[in-house]
Order: structure tokens, then C-alpha cells, then sequence
């Protein structure tokens, strides 16, 4: 079955080591820009520089690059309700000074 | 009956079952077998719904007169706010999955036990401590938030127990999220060969809906709550105003969990109506596929709607509005299964058992319930009853007139299978009447009084709402009698009982195929399934329409 083959599937160990290090130079680099003031722009930057981080945990530390369509499923899924929290949040915050009540 | 045909010998309780399988305290704390770590919950969800009942019979008792006389403002607010917290996390929550959930789903899927019968007993413990924090709280000088821990007061102001609740109620949240994931799991991979996803009695498929809930929700409320402890004691700002935090943003996040919360509750009692529905007509439920979908619609719809409880919390008017098109939008699932009943009632051979009585109760209660949630979703009718008593009536009939007549419903249908025996049917038909009626006398009046004005959350109030308010109260000394019959006589069934035999109602369903208790493996032999979901009235034996 090939989902036994996936669950046999061995990461080297430089993988792991490659990605600590990927995730040491974007901690690196998030407090390095938090010294710099990029304006509106702070927020997106280190927002960019975490989920990049969180992806890298998730696809490799969590094996989800090797797992089953099924555990990507579960995944999209929660991302995806993600979204929605923060679209509807964003929805209310984005057009609160278009009208108000009154 | 002729006089001639052969006397059926009265039903025996089967020698080994799981019941009797151990009987030490250890064999039922240490127990992995679903069927007993249901009734562990069980007791405990029937312990705090008394708590919780006495904390509402404080209430009632308080606005019996328009002076606050009774109790004091600031032990109102704890009341009322204790009263939702038990109620809420540890009553309705837990209660039809934790119960009837645990028992039935295995064995409706032809399986031995859940996917992971220790994280399902690890479940139970985690809920019991989150319980205990709760009731920690209670007793530690208790919570006057509300149930819905609204910030600044639950951050800045409020001097109750704040953290030890918030801690509760996120340590409760794992047990949810570990129960949902271990039905979702049991469901997809459990199965009794030939009992395909379209053969799943509708019970399995809205507990699939809830748990799906259960594992994407609880964790936005678990976190939400940290927060709020976080908020108090370290005050990083996050809903703090003064350091650019925003306290609407509390409620954004709250409600995305519990607005999907009132389907945790609801779609279970839901899923047992269909069960209920069914065995008392005798007819295969009207539209399948229809309720079994609109068990899923429900859960995702029930989370793009959560806006609708801050129409006046100062949310944008375009979020408003889109929150309110949504909230019509999950209705229409919700009508879809109420149809789909009566549709199955209609030209039914209707048995008049109390669990009929129960299943009919739901299907007015609930439309209630349902209907007066239209009138909130919309913005400009919401704007009036914002804070209102017609806010409390609306809730109670779908929690208690939704969730807990299914709850109760479900527990005298399935009562003879845990147990192996039946309860005096007689008690049971008034306590359910008692029950209707009183719960009727109880809340339509709070429609009433809330459209005239009256709010919720005061210990005092104008005395031109004491009648109203007086019928209240007296619908609700009615509803605690009603509450009381069963626990005294289903306790007293357990021994002294007649003896229910493996299907007492001649329902159809692979619970019924098996002993009355079942043996601890649910089956003697895995069964084949090669039959659709209530193909009533034909494959059940002896069975007299
Ligand atoms: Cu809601």
C-alpha cells in the first residue's frame, strides 16, 4: 500500500539540519528588520517571515511533504479555516470607516 | 392476539455483559470500553446539570420580584454567569457525544470499541479537570463575566475568578477536540464491512458534522480564553484599547467558536430526532441524503455567521450586513431536516412512547427556537432585542428545548439497551409532558417580556414585568419536577426494572441486533451489513406494526 510506503519514507539527517538552520536565520532576521522601521510594512515583513517559518515546521518537522492525500486534506482544511477567521475579521476591521450606524 | 399462539418467553438479561464484566472501582476508572466511559460521563454530566439547575432555580428565584432583593448585583452577575459556564461547557457540550455518542457510535457502525479507546478514556479525565477548575472557580470566590468572559471586564475590571475558569474551560476544550477526533477517525476507519457511508444511520453522520466542529473550533476558544487569563495577569494588550489592542476582537474570536458551538450542541440532539423519528413511525427517514448533508452544511455554514452577536458591538456596517445574509443562509439546513421529520411522521404509524413524545417536543421547541434566530439575524430587528430576555428565550429553546429534549429523548430510547432494562413508562410520559410544558411556561413569557424592553443580566427590574416574570418562575418549578422524575426513576429501573430484551421498540439499527447490555466486544461476530439505514418496517422478527 503506498501509504505504508510513505510511512517507511526516512528524511536524512541533513534535511533536519538544513531546515534548524533555515529557521535560526529567520529567527536571525526577524529581530535584525525589527530594528529597522519599514513603516506599514513592519507587520507584513515579520507576518512573512513566520509563516514561512511555520510552513517549514509543518512540511518538514511534521512530514506533511511525505504524508498521504489524506493528510494534506486535513491540513488544507485547517488552513482554509484559517481563512475564514481571518477574511470575516478583516471584513469588519477593513470597512469600519466606510458607515457607520447613527 | 389468538388464544392460540404460543406464550413468547419474557426476555432474560443476557449472563455476561459488559456491565458485569468487572465490577471493581478500578474496572470502571481504568475502563477502555466505550460503552463505559459513556455512562462516566454519564454521571458527571448529570452532576454539573444539577449544579447548573440550581444556579438557574437562584435566578428564577430572584426575579420572582422586581426588587433585587434576594440576592445582591454583584451575586446576581455570578449566578447567572456560573449557571451559563456548567451549563454551557460542561452540561451541553460534552453531554449527547460524551453519553449517547461514546455508547452508540461503535456499535451503530458494527465496530468493538472508538479508534483510540485510552485517548477516548484520557477525554473523560481531561474533561473532569477541566470541570474541576471550573468548579474550583465556583467555590473560590466565582465568575461574574458571563459565561461569554466579554472583555475589558473579564481583562481589566472583573475582581472573580477569571483565570481558574478561562483555565477550565480550556482544559475542557482538549477533551472536545480528542472526542471529536476520535469519532472522526472511528467513522472512516471502523466501519463493519458493507456499511458504507450512505448506509450510516443519521446519528453517525451528525456526530461526523460535530466533531469536524469539535476539531476546528475548540482550538480558536481554547486559545482565546489563555489569552484573556494572559491579558489579566501579565497585560500584554491584546483587547486593550489603551495599548492598541481592540476588545471587539475578543468577541470576533470567541464567536467564531461558539456560535459554531450552539451546532456541538444542537446536531447531536439532531442526530438522535432522526433515530427517534423513525423508530416511532416506522418508516425510513424522508430524504436520506438530504438530512445527512445538511448535518455537514451546518457545520460549515455555522462558521461564516458568528458576526450576528455583534450587531451592536461596533463592528463595521458591511460586516454586519454580510454576517446577517449568512445567518438566514444556515437556516435553510436547519429547515431542511425539520421538514424531512415531519415528512417522515406524515402517514406514519406514530407510536405514542416517550421517546415520541420527546422526538415531537424537539420538533416544536426547536422551530421555535430556530424561527425567533431569524428575527435576531436580522440587523435591524437585532438592534431592539440586543441584551434583551428575548435573547435568553431564544437560546433556551434551542438548547434546551433543542439539545436537551433530544438528549433526554435519546437517553429513554437507548435507556434499555445500556441498561438491559426499562423504566416505568408511565412516569416517563408525565415527566415529558411536564417537561413540554413546563419549559414552555418558562421561556415564552421571556420572549414576551424581552420585545417589551426587560434586559437580561439585572437582578431588578421595572414592575410592570413582575407578571410576566412570575410565570416564569413558575414554569420553571414545573421544568425542575419534570428534571427530577427521570433521575428518580431510571435510577430506580436499574434494579428493580422489567427486563427490556434486545429490542424493545422493534427499531431497526445494529444496536438492536445485539444483547441488551452488550457483551464487552459490542457483537458476537462482527456483523455484514447488507442493508440501507431503517429499512423499517420488514427485517425486524416478530416485530408487530
Ligand atoms: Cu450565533
Amino acid at each position: 500500500m503506498s501509504e505504508n510506503h510513505q510511512h517507511t519514507h526516512i528524511v536524512p539527517l541533513s534535511v533536519y539540519y538544513t531546515i534548524f538552520a533555515a529557521l535560526l536565520v529567520g529567527t536571525a532576521l526577524t529581530v535584525w528588520v525589527a530594528y529597522i522601521d519599514l513603516g506599514a510594512l513592519n507587520t507584513v515583513v515579520a507576518l512573512a517571515i513566520a509563516c514561512t517559518k511555520a510552513t517549514l515546521v509543518v512540511l518538514y518537522f511534521m512530514h506533511v511533504k511525505y504524508a498521504s492525500k489524506l493528510t494534506w486534506a486535513v491540513v488544507s482544511g485547517s488552513v482554509f479555516w484559517l481563512l475564514i477567521l481571518l477574511a470575516l475579521t478583516f471584513n469588519d476591521y477593513l470597512t469600519r470607516h466606510l458607515l457607520t450606524y447613527g | 392476539m389468538a388464544s392460540t399462539a404460543p406464550i413468547a418467553p419474557l426476555p432474560t438479561l443476557p449472563k455476561k455483559h459488559y456491565l458485569n464484566d468487572g465490577t471493581t472501582v478500578a474496572s470502571w476508572l481504568l475502563t477502555r470500553d466505550h460503552k463505559r466511559i459513556a455512562l462516566l460521563y454519564l454521571v458527571a454530566v448529570t452532576v454539573f446539570f444539577v449544579i447548573g439547575g440550581l444556579f438557574a432555580v437562584l435566578v428564577r428565584l430572584e426575579l420572582a420580584t422586581p426588587a433585587g432583593d434576594l440576592l445582591s448585583d454583584d451575586s446576581y452577575n455570578k449566578v447567572f454567569t456560573m449557571h451559563g459556564v456548567m451549563m454551557v461547557f460542561f452540561f451541553l457540550i460534552p453531554a449527547i457525544p460524551g453519553t449517547l455518542g461514546n455508547f452508540l457510535i461503535p456499535i451503530m457502525i458494527g465496530a468493538k470499541d472508538l479508534a483510540f479507546p485510552k485517548l477516548n478514556l484520557a477525554s473523560w479525565y481531561i474533561f473532569m479537570i477541566g470541570a474541576t477548575f471550573g468548579t474550583y472557580s465556583v467555590l473560590n470566590g466565582g465568575l461574574d463575566t458571563g459565561w461569554t468572559f466579554y472583555t475589558p471586564f473579564s481583562t481589566v475590571a472583573s475582581t472573580s475568578a477569571v483565570v481558574p475558569a478561562a483555565l477550565g474551560v480550556f482544559i475542557n476544550g482538549f477533551s472536545s477536540i480528542l472526542t471529536g477526533l476520535n469519532f472522526i477517525v472511528t467513522i472512516h476507519r471502523m466501519r463493519a464491512p458493507g456499511m458504507t457511508w450512505f448506509r450510516l444511520p443519521l446519528f453517525v453522520w451528525s456526530h461526523y458534522a460535530t466533531s469536524l466542529i469539535m476539531v476546528l473550533g475548540t482550538p480558536v476558544l481554547a486559545i482565546t480564553v489563555v489569552l484573556v487569563a494572559a491579558e489579566r495577569i501579565f497585560s500584554f494588550g491584546i483587547f486593550d484599547a489603551n495599548r492598541g489592542g481592540d476588545p471587539v476582537l475578543f468577541q470576533h474570536l470567541f464567536w467564531f467558536y461558539s456560535h459554531p458551538a450552539v451546532y456541538i450542541m444542537v446536531l447531536p440532539a439532531m442526530g438522535v430526532m432522526s433515530e427517534l423519528v423513525a423508530a416511532s413511525c416506522r418508516k425510513p427517514v424522508f430524504g436520506y441524503t438530504f438530512v445527512a448533508f445538511a448535518s455537514l452544511a451546518i457545520a460549515i455554514i455555522g462558521f461564516f455567521v458568528w458576526g450576528h452577536h455583534m450587531f451592536v458591538a461596533g463592528q463595521s456596517v458591511y460586516a454586519a450586513l454580510i454576517f446577517s445574509i449568512l445567518s438566514f443562509l444556515v437556516a435553510v439546513p436547519s429547515a431542511v431536516k425539520v421538514f424531512n421529520w415531519t415528512a417522515t411522521m406524515y402517514k406514519g404509524a406514530v407510536s405514542w412512547q416517550t421517546p415520541t413524545l420527546y422526538a415531537i417536543g424537539f420538533i416544536g421547541l426547536f422551530t421555535i427556537g430556530g424561527l425567533t434566530g431569524l428575527f435576531l439575524s436580522s440587523v435591524g430587528l437585532d438592534i431592539h432585542l440586543t441584551d434583551t430576555y428575548f435573547i435568553v428565550a431564544h437560546f433556551h429553546y434551542i438548547m434546551v428545548g433543542g439539545t436537551i429534549m433530544g438528549y433526554l429523548g435519546g437517553i429513554h430510547f437507548w435507556w434499555p439497551k445500556m441498561t438491559g432494562r426499562m423504566y416505568n413508562e408511565l412516569l416517563a410520559k408525565i415527566s415529558a409532558a411536564l417537561i413540554f410544558f413546563g419549559f414552555n411556561l418558562t421561556f415564552f413569557p421571556q420572549f414576551v417580556v424581552g420585545y417589551l424592553g426587560m434586559p437580561r443580566r439585572y437582578h431588578a427590574y421595572p414592575p410592570e414585568f413582575q407578571m410576566l416574570n412570575v410565570l416564569s418562575s413558575a414554569g420553571a418549578s414545573i421544568l425542575a419536577v419534570g428534571y427530577a422524575l427521570p433521575l428518580s426513576y431510571l435510577i430506580y429501573s436499574l434494579k428493580y426494572g422489567k427486563v427490556a430484551g434486545n429490542n424493545p421498540w422493534g427499531a431497526v439499527g445494529l444496536e438492536w441486533t445485539t444483547t441488551s447490555p452488550p457483551p464487552t466486544a459490542n457483537f458476537e461476530e462482527t456483523p455484514l451489513v447488507t442493508w440501507d439505514a431503517y429499512e423499517y418496517p420488514a427485517r425486524v422478527e416478530g416485530h408487530v406494526a
